[in-house]
């Protein structure tokens, strides 16, 4: 596991490293904030370090690096630096990085993206550091003022008090003293067990101004002189214009520029909608490529035609596969397929650009302010520290927002009109036609049982298309994706004979991160399959489970406690099915236990069910902001449920079919089943909660509806085997 | 030209008739609190009311608006004071990225105008805006709450 776990992160690096080196040349080596215990050359007059600035006031503002797009760290961050500082969590502001300081000074910031779930995680200590940093300098400052040592003062809600004489004094009068003061080299963090602000259900700062409808996101971005851009991309991925014939649209009211950038038209007017309409009746030539007659059907064959191949790159290959299969009293093969899937992110791409000389200004709804800044940079043909990215909240992102094809659009734009502000937008329907799809993915697996039910050799066959491939535009190490394997090459069961092998299958499709990324597809095939060999040997599936699981405690852990939550001991009531699955994802472990009950045949004929219940657990080691947590979990499901009901990207004529909401079907409250979750963290490690709970949500559903009707999904989503979701 | 008022304050747009309010508000007069995210009225991100009645502004042409009453989520609060709605969403954590919850909030208030104390079922048949980050487990108690502060609060005046 740990193998798959750093090529994982290890190939999200090379990724964002050849992006940025695709953007312009930046070095985006570092791993780790190299500059984060030194004073920086941006510094402001209440900066204590690069994490803490404090008023005399006793205003505490905490930077934050990365982006806020729904998933809460704006506000979690800030609590681990708070909680080593000691500060009044009441006076703590948050402020983002400036994404040119942190550009210019090397990462002075750390990393500034989004994505993996691992805000919390990757960034816990050096922001731990940079809290326990600044609350020693303020200690020291105070000592030095009453010639104490520092050892005799003690540190809570902003107040320093030199316990022997009962003195005090608040971090707003000593913060410029401290500010003066080298930062410490050594600090010793917090147990978790002492922690006062970190661990509790702090509300988000970002809410109040969400729920007064002042929130700003990129689209809201509003510049004087701005001119308003619509964009058109050729249908087919990877086309060009070929012509355009602007004066059917030229004279039309508020339209001003008609632009043929390569791969893309844009019209320019006085406001979007005026130049969305026009671009409408713009009549363009296209030059598709080569993939005009690509369609679902010929994808599934280049997928199909890699199942069958031999001696593919193998990503995992323990015991002996052929031996194990041999001596089985009983072999299981099935094949499962997930399809590709748009992000859909509620505010459809966008980017506001000004280019003034050779300096270019962005602002964008960003998962990756260095990548925002580096495609800017390229697009331009700017050195990087000529660009500022300024940050807003993003409409959603789950992946989305970490690919800069539309930043670079707004600044091709912006190109043609120095001094002029430029807000490209897209429509639903380009936002749906041209994502970087969730891979679609065939697999084919085959288990050996032993005469008591126990698997003694088990293969996955992986056939997909390379996100890692796609993106960074480079030949893949060893022709495996970490994230087209994960969850089979790191199986958690003990079983002695494993093999995984991969076929790369790139088509013309763009593909990306998407949430919970391989995690949203490969345990649905695993812990489908694995409910498969439980039944062929003839035993409870969580016993099934338990039994080869015996060695992983965290894994185990979590799914007894789910099992637990859900009843699983006792027999569910009269016409109640359960659904059971478990899995690492993100570095926590996550199980979840789905209650359904067949509900005859709907309107239209098909089979129904109701979900009468989904208990989702997760094992995340140290839990931050546990209401956050919550929150996740439920948002995971309801993504989860999206894509396993309706969820479908299909191709015909090279084109994405979908192309807006009323075909590319998103889950509404009606339909929201009852989630109860179990959050059980058992400390010692830091694992993600933005994206796990994705995860056990398609296997235990599709389990739970086997038991309940005896039907076997192997593909999805549900409404291509006649089955429909009621209400409960 | 076409005149209304947005959240009491007399506008006045020189736009086409069939403009859709949403982008009349954004773009024209700088109102940026209904969001766009479908642009055919599947979503409810751009949820305002016009004379008390909730619209999908992305679907409504500016000309349906003439002389009337435009509210959009920052025309809820008065004199400082969250609407019970708002707050509401506030104690119960409802949002996540937040894009949509202009519109979900505009649906509620007009929910709860028609229907003070909502049962689930209306609530179902009320709340059809879109939300990609999945805050629904959220939306619903937060309505119900929202309703049991609207009634203490019109039992007090």
């Amino acid at each position: 596991m740990k193998t798959i776990a750093k090529s994982f992160s290890d190939s999200r690096r090379v990724f964002l490293k050849t992006s940025a080196a695709v953007g312009g040349g930046l070095a985006l080596g570092i791993s780790l904030p190299a500059l984060a215990q030194t004073k920086d050359a941006f510094a402001k007059p209440d900066q204590v370090n690069l994490w803490v600035l404090i008023s005399p006031d006793d205003t505490v503002v905490i930077r934050y690096a990365r982006s806020e797009m729904g998933q809460g760290s704006f506000t979690s961050a800030p609590m681990l630096v708070a909680e080593e500082l000691g500060c009044d969590w009441n006076k703590v502001r948050v402020e983002y990085v400036s994404t040119n300081a942190n550009v210019v000074s090397k990462r002075a910031w750390g990393a500034m993206n989004a994505s993996g779930s691992q805000t919390i995680r990757s960034s816990q200590e050096y922001l731990r550091r940079g809290g326990a940093t600044a609350r020693e300098m303020l200690v020291s400052a105070a000592a030095q003022e009453w010639k104490a040592p520092a050892s005799e003062c003690t540190v809570a809600n902003s107040v320093i008090t030199h316990v022997p004489t009962g003195r005090t004094v608040s971090f707003g009068q000593v913060a410029a003293a401290a500010a003066k003061l080298e930062v410490p080299k050594d600090v010793k963090l917090k147990d978790p067990k002492d922690w006062t602000i970190a661990g509790k259900s702090m509300p988000r700062f970002d809410i109040p101004t969400t729920v007064r409808g002042k929130q700003r996101y990129g689209i809201d971005t509003q510049l004087p002189g701005m001119v308003y851009a619509a964009v058109a991309q050729c249908p087919v991925f990877g086309g060009k214009v070929k012509s355009l014939d602007a004066a059917k649209i030229q004279g039309r009211r508020g339209i001003q520029k008609v632009l043929n950038l390569g791969d893309f038209v844009a019209v320019t007017a006085d406001n979007w909608w005026r130049a969305k309409e026009a671009l409408k009746l713009l009549p363009i030539e296209w030059d598709v490529g080569a993939y005009g007659n690509a369609t679902s059907a010929t994808i599934m064959e280049t997928f199909r035609n890699g199942l069958a191949q031999n001696d593919l790159p193998v990503a995992k290959n323990t015991g002996n596969v052929e031996q194990g299969f041999a001596a089985s009293a009983k072999v299981l093969e099935a094949e499962y397929f997930t399809p590709y899937l748009a992000h859909a992110t509620l505010e459809p791409m966008g980017c506001t650009a000004l280019m003034k000389g050779d300096k270019v200004e962005v602002w964008v709804s960003t998962q990756n302010a260095e990548a925002s800044l580096a495609t800017a940079a390229a697009a331009a043909g700017v050195p990087v520290e000529n660009v500022e990215v300024y940050r807003v909240q993003a409409g959603g992102g789950f992946g989305r927002r970490g690919t800069q094809d539309y930043t670079r659009q707004a600044v091709l734009i912006a190109k043609t009109m120095p001094g002029v502000p430029v807000k490209a937008l897209w429509t639903r329907e380009e936002d749906t036609q041209h994502d970087f799809y969730r891979p679609a993915s065939l697999v084919r697996m085959r288990a050996g049982l032993d005469a008591a039910g126990n698997p003694v050799a088990w293969t996955a066959r992986i056939a997909a298309p390379s996100i890692i491939a796609t993106l960074s535009s480079l030949p893949l190490a060893n022709g495996i994706d970490p994230q087209a394997v994960i969850g089979f090459a790191d199986q958690p069961y003990n079983i002695p004979n494993v093999k995984v092998d991969y076929a790369q299958r790139n088509g013309h499709v763009p593909v990306g991160f998407w949430r919970t990324v391989g995690h949203s597809q490969n345990p649905f095939v695993r812990e489908c399959f694995m409910d498969e060999m439980a039944l062929a040997a003839g035993r409870d599936p969580y016993q099934y489970r338990r039994a080869l699981l015996k060695d992983k405690p965290r894994d185990l852990g979590i799914l007894d406690a789910v099992a637990k939550h859900a009843g699983w001991e006792k027999p569910a009531a009269k016409g109640v099915f359960r659904g059971i699955a478990e899995t690492d994802a993100y570095g926590s472990y996550i199980a979840a236990v789905i209650e359904v009950s067949p509900t005859g045949k709907d309107a239209a004929g098909k089979d129904s069910f109701a979900i009468r219940r989904i208990v989702v657990g997760i094992d995340c080691g140290y839990a931050v902001n546990p209401d956050n947590i919550v929150a996740q979990m439920q948002g995971s499901v309801v993504w989860a449920l999206s894509a396993i009901l309706w969820g479908e990207n299909t191709l015909k004529d090279g084109r994405i079919q979908q192309s807006n909401f009323h075909d590319y079907r998103m889950m509404r409250l009606a339909e929201m089943p009852k989630v109860e979750v179990v959050i059980a963290p058992t400390g010692g490690f830091w694992g993600g909660v933005g994206e796990p709970a994705n995860a056990p949500i398609a296997p235990a559903l599709c389990n739970a509806i086997f038991a309940a009707t005896g039907r076997r999904v192997r593909s999805l989503p549900l409404i291509n085997h006649d089955l429909t979701m009621k209400k409960a | 030209m076409f005149k209304f008022t947005v959240n009491g304050k007399p506008r006045e747009a020189d736009v086409e008739p069939e403009m859709p309010l949403l982008w009349v508000l954004r773009d024209v007069l700088d109102e940026k609190g209904p969001k766009f995210g479908c642009g055919i009225g599947q979503c409810g991100a751009c949820s305002v009311h016009v004379n008390g009645e909730l619209v999908r502004s992305c679907s409504f042409p500016v000309s349906g608006a003439a002389g009337k009453q435009v509210v959009t989520i920052e025309g809820l609060e008065q004199k400082g004071r969250l609407h019970p709605v708002q707050q509401a969403w506030i104690d119960h954590q409802v949002p996540q990225c937040g894009y949509c919850q202009s519109g979900q909030i505009m649906a509620a208030v007009s929910l709860l105008k028609k229907k003070p104390n909502p049962t689930d079922k209306d609530i179902d048949d009320a709340m059809t805006n879109i939300c990609r980050c999945g805050t629904y487990a959220r939306i619903r108690p937060a309505i119900h709450t929202a309703a049991k502060a609207a009634a203490k609060k019109s039992a007090k005046a």
